[in-house]
């Protein structure tokens, strides 16, 4: 059954809070060094997470900036 | 491509960006060296996506972003908080200008589909026949879910982004609008579609 619901949960996307492309870019920069500096980053901006996970061209932008600064 | 060392980071950019003369100048250029060398890192990461462009107008699309990127950090300089380095907040734009010239590059002489390419199959390799069943069914329930329940811009928005996953950066410059109005419908119907499958019985309420 995992399978199955996990192509199905993958179409339909994250639930819960999502704060969108353009808070997500507005507060990428923060995101990320919180995340490199091993803070939690998601407790400071709640819904990036799921922003990123349902979003493919956030989540590159994240990647990106993440791989950039590493 | 070459990629220039990293310009550093303890200067006060916003201050030498606000100045007169050469100060600010040589801030400029220095920014500008900032930004082209996120937007070639970028269009680098990328490269498989644009297999068959020429290693000159991939550096042509590392400097249009560049300048862009540019153009864009300074209209928003009023903006910066200081909620990361200056060198981390401007990175973001230049990001964002080189990914969404690729993604725009490698579709373009592609069609964008807003009807079904292909459904997702749900069936497991090797399922019995009873489970062969169950995923047929929960096709068929996703796929009426998607006819009845979504508005007709729903239905194309979805369709291209999640079946057909055209990018977002493509589909709308083919539609005139922006990735946040995009993101938004396809979040609607996502939440919609979700709501569906619950009530009928297809999925577990979150």
């Amino acid at each position: 059954m995992t399978d199955r619901n996990d192509r199905l949960e993958r179409l339909l996307g994250p639930t819960g809070p999502d704060i969108g492309c353009e808070e997500c870019f507005e507060r990428l920069d923060e995101y990320v060094e919180l995340e490199l500096q091993g803070r939690d980053a998601e407790a400071r901006i709640p819904g990036m997470r799921a922003h990123l996970d349902g979003c493919p061209a956030c989540r590159e932008e994240h990647e990106s900036l993440h791989a950039l600064l590493s | 491509m070459t990629v220039t060392s990293p310009v550093p980071v303890e200067r006060n950019w916003v201050d030498s960006l606000r100045a007169d003369g050469i100060e600010r100048d040589d801030a400029l250029a220095d920014l500008h060296d900032l930004l082209l060398r996120a937007a070639r890192f970028e269009i680098g990461r990328r490269r498989a996506a644009l297999s068959h462009v020429r290693g000159e107008e991939l550096e042509d699309l590392a400097v249009q972003a560049a300048d862009d990127a540019m153009v864009a950090v300074l209209a928003k300089l009023d903006s910066y908080r200081g909620a990361s380095r200056f060198t981390t907040w401007a990175y973001k734009f230049a990001l964002l200008e080189a990914g969404v010239r690729v993604r725009r590059r490698a579709w373009q002489a592609r069609e964008v589909v807003l009807e079904p390419e292909s459904w997702p199959s749900f069936e497991d390799e090797g399922a019995s026949v009873e489970r062969g069943h169950e995923a047929a069914e929960l096709l068929g329930a996703l796929q009426s879910a998607v006819r009845e329940a979504l508005t007709p811009h729903q239905r194309e928005v979805f369709t291209a982004l999640a079946l057909n996953e055209v990018p977002i950066d493509v589909l709308s410059e083919r539609m005139g609008t922006t990735r946040g109005a995009l993101y938004k419908t396809l979040h609607d119907a996502r939440r919609k579609l979700r709501a569906e499958l619950t009530a009928t019985g297809h999925m577990e309420e979150k």
